[in-house]
Protein backbone atom coordinates (compact mmCIF):
# COMPACT_ATOMS: atom_id res chain seq x y z
CA UNK A 1 0.00 0.00 0.00
CA UNK A 2 1.41 3.43 -0.87
CA UNK A 3 0.29 6.84 0.46
CA UNK A 4 0.21 9.30 3.58
CA UNK A 5 -1.89 9.01 6.42
CA UNK A 6 -4.77 11.26 6.35
CA UNK A 7 -4.98 13.17 9.69
CA UNK A 8 -8.28 14.88 8.85
CA UNK A 9 -10.49 12.02 9.55
CA UNK A 10 -8.72 10.91 12.04
CA UNK A 11 -9.12 13.98 14.21
CA UNK A 12 -13.21 14.69 12.76
CA UNK A 13 -13.29 10.60 14.33
CA UNK A 14 -11.96 12.26 17.87
CA UNK A 15 -14.17 15.17 17.85
CA UNK A 16 -17.41 12.95 16.95
CA UNK A 17 -16.15 10.35 19.58
CA UNK A 18 -16.26 12.80 22.34
CA UNK A 19 -19.34 14.09 21.35
CA UNK A 20 -21.06 10.65 21.38
CA UNK A 21 -19.12 10.29 24.73
CA UNK A 22 -20.72 13.16 26.45
CA UNK A 23 -23.93 12.63 25.08
CA UNK A 24 -23.58 8.72 26.92
CA UNK A 25 -22.56 10.49 30.11
CA UNK A 26 -25.48 13.05 30.41
CA UNK A 27 -27.54 9.93 29.94
CA UNK A 28 -29.20 10.78 26.28
CA UNK A 29 -28.83 7.35 25.10
CA UNK A 30 -31.84 6.29 27.96
CA UNK A 31 -33.70 9.56 26.24
CA UNK A 32 -33.06 7.95 22.32
CA UNK A 33 -34.36 4.29 23.84
CA UNK A 34 -37.68 5.98 25.51
CA UNK A 35 -38.49 8.07 21.96
CA UNK A 36 -37.40 4.40 19.74
CA UNK A 37 -39.62 2.27 22.29
CA UNK A 38 -42.69 4.18 21.23
CA UNK A 39 -44.28 4.82 18.12
CA UNK A 40 -43.95 8.33 17.37
CA UNK A 41 -47.32 8.79 15.80
CA UNK A 42 -46.61 12.21 14.83
CA UNK A 43 -44.10 11.48 12.77
CA UNK A 44 -45.91 8.92 10.58
CA UNK A 45 -48.82 11.06 9.59
CA UNK A 46 -50.93 9.65 12.22
CA UNK A 47 -52.49 12.11 14.95
CA UNK B 1 -12.38 -2.70 -23.84
CA UNK B 2 -13.10 -3.43 -19.94
CA UNK B 3 -12.50 -6.05 -17.22
CA UNK B 4 -14.88 -8.47 -15.91
CA UNK B 5 -15.52 -7.26 -12.22
CA UNK B 6 -19.32 -6.89 -12.40
CA UNK B 7 -19.20 -8.96 -9.54
CA UNK B 8 -18.98 -6.06 -7.05
CA UNK B 9 -22.54 -4.82 -7.84
CA UNK B 10 -23.85 -8.10 -6.81
CA UNK B 11 -21.80 -7.86 -3.54
CA UNK B 12 -23.32 -4.60 -3.11
CA UNK B 13 -26.80 -5.27 -3.67
CA UNK B 14 -26.44 -8.50 -1.22
CA UNK B 15 -24.96 -5.81 1.32
CA UNK B 16 -27.86 -3.78 1.07
CA UNK B 17 -30.02 -6.67 1.49
CA UNK B 18 -28.25 -7.91 4.75
CA UNK B 19 -28.41 -4.25 6.01
CA UNK B 20 -32.43 -4.08 5.37
CA UNK B 21 -33.05 -7.10 7.32
CA UNK B 22 -30.39 -5.64 10.24
CA UNK B 23 -32.60 -2.45 10.57
CA UNK B 24 -35.67 -4.11 10.42
CA UNK B 25 -35.00 -7.59 11.60
CA UNK B 26 -37.58 -7.83 14.57
CA UNK B 27 -39.89 -10.01 12.97
CA UNK B 28 -42.24 -10.66 16.04
CA UNK B 29 -44.44 -7.79 15.45
CA UNK B 30 -47.12 -9.63 14.07
CA UNK B 31 -47.41 -11.62 17.32
CA UNK B 32 -46.94 -9.19 19.63
CA UNK B 33 -48.71 -6.51 17.96
CA UNK B 34 -46.31 -3.85 18.78
CA UNK B 35 -42.90 -2.76 17.16
CA UNK B 36 -39.72 -3.84 18.49
CA UNK B 37 -39.20 -2.52 22.10
CA UNK B 38 -35.51 -4.00 23.31
CA UNK B 39 -32.29 -2.27 24.24
CA UNK B 40 -30.81 -2.51 20.32
CA UNK B 41 -33.18 0.86 19.88
CA UNK B 42 -29.90 2.65 21.78
CA UNK B 43 -27.52 2.00 18.33
CA UNK B 44 -27.83 4.49 15.47
CA UNK B 45 -29.10 3.41 11.84
CA UNK B 46 -26.61 3.96 9.54
CA UNK B 47 -29.34 4.59 7.02
CA UNK B 48 -32.79 6.62 6.81
CA UNK B 49 -35.04 3.46 8.38
CA UNK B 50 -37.59 4.68 10.33
CA UNK B 51 -37.61 3.20 14.29
CA UNK B 52 -41.48 3.34 14.59
CA UNK B 53 -41.23 0.36 11.83
CA UNK B 54 -42.70 -2.42 13.74
CA UNK B 55 -39.63 -4.26 12.72
CA UNK B 56 -36.96 -1.52 13.26
CA UNK B 57 -33.93 -2.72 15.77
CA UNK B 58 -32.11 0.80 15.94
CA UNK B 59 -32.88 4.03 16.40
CA UNK B 60 -32.96 6.94 12.88
CA UNK B 61 -30.17 9.26 13.44
CA UNK B 62 -32.81 12.11 11.94
CA UNK B 63 -35.95 11.06 13.79
CA UNK B 64 -34.03 11.12 16.67
CA UNK B 65 -32.09 14.54 16.57
CA UNK B 66 -35.48 15.73 15.71
CA UNK B 67 -37.07 14.55 19.07
CA UNK B 68 -34.17 15.97 21.35
CA UNK B 69 -33.97 19.63 19.26
CA UNK B 70 -37.69 19.53 19.28
CA UNK B 71 -37.58 19.64 23.29
CA UNK B 72 -34.12 21.08 24.11
CA UNK B 73 -35.95 23.87 26.11
CA UNK B 74 -38.11 21.36 28.28
CA UNK B 75 -35.04 19.28 28.98
CA UNK B 76 -32.90 22.15 29.96
CA UNK B 77 -35.89 23.60 31.75
CA UNK B 78 -35.98 20.02 33.89
CA UNK B 79 -32.76 20.15 34.55
CA UNK B 80 -31.90 17.24 31.62
CA UNK B 81 -29.04 18.09 28.96
CA UNK B 82 -30.44 15.99 26.01
CA UNK B 83 -29.46 18.58 23.25
CA UNK B 84 -28.42 15.76 20.69
CA UNK B 85 -25.14 15.55 21.17
CA UNK B 86 -24.89 11.37 21.58
CA UNK B 87 -27.53 11.10 18.55
CA UNK B 88 -25.03 13.99 16.84
CA UNK B 89 -22.10 11.87 17.98
CA UNK B 90 -22.97 8.68 16.18
CA UNK B 91 -23.76 10.23 13.18
CA UNK B 92 -20.99 12.18 13.31
CA UNK B 93 -18.65 8.92 13.67
CA UNK B 94 -20.47 6.97 10.73
CA UNK B 95 -20.23 10.18 8.55
CA UNK B 96 -16.20 10.47 9.36
CA UNK B 97 -15.37 6.79 8.91
CA UNK B 98 -17.76 6.33 5.36
CA UNK B 99 -18.99 9.56 3.98
CA UNK B 100 -21.68 8.36 1.54
CA UNK B 101 -20.65 4.60 1.50
CA UNK B 102 -23.71 4.46 3.89
CA UNK B 103 -26.23 6.03 1.37
CA UNK B 104 -24.67 3.45 -1.11
CA UNK B 105 -24.14 0.34 0.69
CA UNK B 106 -26.84 -0.04 3.80
CA UNK B 107 -29.68 3.00 3.42
CA UNK B 108 -33.06 0.77 3.36
CA UNK B 109 -34.45 3.47 1.38
CA UNK B 110 -31.73 4.02 -1.10
CA UNK B 111 -31.69 0.13 -2.06
CA UNK B 112 -35.66 0.07 -2.44
CA UNK B 113 -35.02 3.19 -4.82
CA UNK B 114 -33.04 1.17 -6.84
CA UNK B 115 -34.95 -1.62 -6.94
CA UNK B 116 -37.70 0.56 -8.43
CA UNK B 117 -35.33 2.36 -11.13
CA UNK B 118 -35.34 -1.35 -12.63
CA UNK B 119 -38.74 -1.26 -13.61
CA UNK B 120 -38.38 -0.77 -17.60
CA UNK B 121 -39.71 2.49 -18.58
CA UNK B 122 -38.33 6.10 -20.01
CA UNK B 123 -35.68 7.65 -17.89
CA UNK B 124 -34.57 11.16 -17.08
CA UNK B 125 -32.23 13.20 -15.41
CA UNK B 126 -32.01 15.28 -12.46
CA UNK B 127 -31.21 18.82 -12.66
CA UNK B 128 -27.82 19.13 -10.71
CA UNK B 129 -29.02 22.62 -9.19
CA UNK B 130 -32.14 20.36 -7.30
CA UNK B 131 -28.79 18.68 -5.60
CA UNK B 132 -28.57 21.47 -3.34
CA UNK B 133 -32.12 20.92 -2.22
CA UNK B 134 -31.18 18.18 0.50
CA UNK B 135 -29.17 20.43 2.08
CA UNK B 136 -32.18 22.63 3.29
CA UNK B 137 -34.38 20.34 4.59
CA UNK B 138 -31.58 19.31 6.63
CA UNK B 139 -31.25 22.51 7.72
CA UNK B 140 -34.78 24.11 7.69
CA UNK B 141 -36.90 20.79 8.35
CA UNK B 142 -34.34 18.62 10.64
CA UNK B 143 -32.77 21.27 12.86
CA UNK B 144 -34.30 24.71 12.25
CA UNK B 145 -37.97 24.27 12.59
CA UNK B 146 -38.07 21.79 15.43
CA UNK B 147 -35.67 24.01 17.22
CA UNK B 148 -37.04 27.01 17.07
CA UNK B 149 -40.68 26.90 15.96
CA UNK B 150 -42.15 25.95 19.18
CA UNK B 151 -45.41 25.83 20.86
CA UNK B 152 -46.71 27.08 24.78
CA UNK B 153 -44.84 24.69 25.99
CA UNK B 154 -41.69 24.85 24.66
CA UNK B 155 -41.96 22.10 22.44
CA UNK B 156 -41.15 21.90 18.38
CA UNK B 157 -42.73 18.97 16.30
CA UNK B 158 -40.50 16.70 14.00
CA UNK B 159 -41.19 18.45 10.66
CA UNK B 160 -39.19 16.35 8.46
CA UNK B 161 -40.86 13.38 9.66
CA UNK B 162 -44.32 14.79 10.11
CA UNK B 163 -44.58 16.39 6.91
CA UNK B 164 -42.28 15.35 4.13
CA UNK B 165 -40.31 11.77 4.89
CA UNK B 166 -41.81 9.11 2.40
CA UNK B 167 -39.44 6.20 4.42
CA UNK B 168 -41.33 6.70 7.25
CA UNK B 169 -44.49 6.40 5.77
CA UNK B 170 -43.35 3.22 3.71
CA UNK B 171 -41.37 1.27 6.86
CA UNK B 172 -44.03 2.48 9.29
CA UNK B 173 -47.04 4.40 8.40
CA UNK B 174 -48.72 2.46 6.81
CA UNK B 175 -47.46 -0.89 8.56
CA UNK B 176 -48.67 0.12 11.73
CA UNK B 177 -52.50 1.07 10.16
CA UNK B 178 -52.50 -2.34 8.63
CA UNK B 179 -51.07 -3.70 12.15
CA UNK B 180 -53.30 -1.89 15.01
CA UNK B 181 -56.63 -1.24 13.45
CA UNK B 182 -57.72 1.74 15.65
CA UNK B 183 -55.48 4.20 14.06
CA UNK B 184 -57.49 4.04 11.23
CA UNK B 185 -60.04 6.26 12.57
CA UNK B 186 -57.56 8.62 13.65
CA UNK B 187 -56.09 9.31 9.94
CA UNK B 188 -56.25 12.75 8.17
CA UNK B 189 -55.17 15.08 5.89
CA UNK B 190 -51.64 14.66 7.60
CA UNK B 191 -51.51 11.13 6.24
CA UNK B 192 -52.78 11.69 3.29
CA UNK B 193 -50.12 14.34 2.38
CA UNK B 194 -47.32 11.54 3.38
CA UNK B 195 -49.23 9.59 1.17
CA UNK B 196 -49.08 11.59 -1.92
CA UNK B 197 -45.42 12.41 -1.34
CA UNK B 198 -44.62 8.74 -0.72
CA UNK B 199 -46.87 7.77 -4.46
CA UNK B 200 -44.61 11.02 -5.94
CA UNK B 201 -41.30 9.90 -4.80
CA UNK B 202 -42.66 6.31 -5.83
CA UNK B 203 -43.01 6.93 -9.35
CA UNK B 204 -40.09 9.80 -10.08
CA UNK B 205 -37.25 7.03 -8.63
CA UNK B 206 -39.12 4.52 -11.57
CA UNK B 207 -37.58 7.35 -13.31
CA UNK B 208 -34.87 8.95 -12.16
CA UNK B 209 -31.98 7.19 -10.20
CA UNK B 210 -32.45 7.65 -6.60
CA UNK B 211 -34.47 10.92 -6.65
CA UNK B 212 -34.62 10.99 -2.88
CA UNK B 213 -31.31 10.49 -1.96
CA UNK B 214 -29.92 13.17 -4.24
CA UNK B 215 -32.78 16.20 -3.78
CA UNK B 216 -34.44 15.51 -0.43
CA UNK B 217 -33.02 13.33 2.30
CA UNK B 218 -31.18 15.13 5.02
CA UNK B 219 -28.77 12.24 6.28
CA UNK B 220 -27.45 11.79 3.20
CA UNK B 221 -26.86 15.78 3.18
CA UNK B 222 -25.12 15.33 6.16
CA UNK B 223 -23.01 12.30 5.47
CA UNK B 224 -22.20 14.33 1.92
CA UNK B 225 -20.40 16.72 3.97
CA UNK B 226 -17.51 14.26 4.85
CA UNK B 227 -17.61 12.59 1.63
CA UNK B 228 -14.59 14.40 0.64
CA UNK B 229 -12.58 14.03 4.08
CA UNK B 230 -13.75 10.29 5.33
CA UNK B 231 -11.54 7.92 6.62
CA UNK B 232 -13.15 5.48 3.55
CA UNK B 233 -13.19 7.18 0.37
CA UNK B 234 -13.43 6.69 -2.98
CA UNK B 235 -10.30 8.75 -4.57
CA UNK B 236 -8.86 9.20 -8.09
CA UNK B 237 -5.34 9.08 -9.66
CA UNK B 238 -5.00 12.03 -12.18
CA UNK B 239 -2.04 10.82 -13.23
CA UNK B 240 -3.92 6.95 -14.40
CA UNK B 241 -6.82 9.22 -15.46
CA UNK B 242 -6.93 9.28 -19.42
CA UNK B 243 -9.74 11.45 -19.27
CA UNK B 244 -12.12 8.53 -21.37
CA UNK B 245 -15.22 9.56 -19.43
CA UNK B 246 -16.31 6.01 -18.84
CA UNK B 247 -16.99 6.78 -15.68
CA UNK B 248 -19.40 9.16 -16.78
CA UNK B 249 -21.57 6.62 -18.18
CA UNK B 250 -22.41 4.37 -15.46
CA UNK B 251 -22.73 6.57 -12.48
CA UNK B 252 -26.62 6.91 -11.17
CA UNK B 253 -26.11 9.76 -9.72
CA UNK B 254 -25.06 11.18 -12.86
CA UNK B 255 -21.56 12.89 -11.63
CA UNK B 256 -18.71 12.86 -13.60
CA UNK B 257 -16.11 11.50 -11.03
CA UNK B 258 -12.90 11.91 -12.77
CA UNK B 259 -13.31 15.95 -12.84
CA UNK B 260 -14.81 16.11 -9.38
CA UNK B 261 -13.53 13.20 -7.28
CA UNK B 262 -14.79 13.39 -3.24
CA UNK B 263 -18.30 14.89 -4.76
CA UNK B 264 -21.16 15.12 -2.12
CA UNK B 265 -23.30 13.91 -4.45
CA UNK B 266 -20.88 10.34 -5.01
CA UNK B 267 -22.98 7.33 -3.00
CA UNK B 268 -19.65 5.58 -3.25
CA UNK B 269 -21.75 2.09 -5.28
CA UNK B 270 -18.28 1.95 -6.89
CA UNK B 271 -19.83 1.27 -10.44
CA UNK B 272 -16.98 3.33 -11.97
CA UNK B 273 -13.98 1.79 -10.44
CA UNK B 274 -15.26 -1.56 -11.14
CA UNK B 275 -17.60 -1.51 -14.45
CA UNK B 276 -16.08 1.66 -16.10
CA UNK B 277 -12.70 2.24 -15.21
CA UNK B 278 -9.98 0.23 -17.17
CA UNK B 279 -7.04 2.32 -15.79
CA UNK B 280 -7.12 1.37 -11.97
CA UNK B 281 -7.40 5.27 -11.77
CA UNK B 282 -10.26 5.10 -9.56
CA UNK B 283 -9.33 3.29 -6.07
CA UNK B 284 -10.52 3.07 -2.56
CA UNK B 285 -8.66 4.92 -0.33
CA UNK B 286 -8.70 4.27 3.35
CA UNK B 287 -6.92 6.70 6.10
CA UNK B 288 -4.63 8.18 2.59
CA UNK B 289 -3.29 4.64 1.67
CA UNK B 290 -4.40 3.05 -1.54
CA UNK B 291 -6.61 -0.15 -0.98
CA UNK B 292 -5.73 -2.81 -3.88
CA UNK B 293 -3.10 -3.19 -6.28
CA UNK B 294 -1.52 -0.50 -8.50
CA UNK B 295 -1.60 -0.91 -11.96
CA UNK B 296 0.84 1.49 -14.38
CA UNK B 297 -1.01 1.99 -17.81
CA UNK B 298 -3.99 0.08 -19.15
CA UNK B 299 -5.27 -2.43 -17.54
CA UNK B 300 -5.81 -5.16 -19.98
CA UNK B 301 -7.87 -5.89 -22.48
CA UNK B 302 -9.36 -4.69 -25.87
CA UNK B 303 -12.48 -5.60 -27.32
CA UNK B 304 -12.53 -7.51 -30.59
Amino acid sequence: MKGKLRKTPLVLLGFFLLLWLAGVSLGEPTRVLEQAKSICLECIGIG
Amino acid sequence: MYRNRVGMQTVRKLVQAIWIFLMNGFWGFPITGNLYQGPLKVICSPGLNCYSCPAATTYCPIGSLQQLLLSVRFSLETGHYYIGTYVLGGMGLLGASFGRFICGWACPFGFIQELLYKIPSKKYSIPPVLNWCKYGFLLVFVIVLPLFFVDQFDLGKPWFCKYICPAGTLEAGIPMVLLVPDLRTTLGFLYLNKIAILIGVIFWSVVASRPFCRTICPLGAFYALFNRISLVKLDLDKDACTNCKACHKVCPVEIRFNETPGSGECINCMKCMTEACCFDAIYLNVAGYRLGQTRKGPAVISRQ
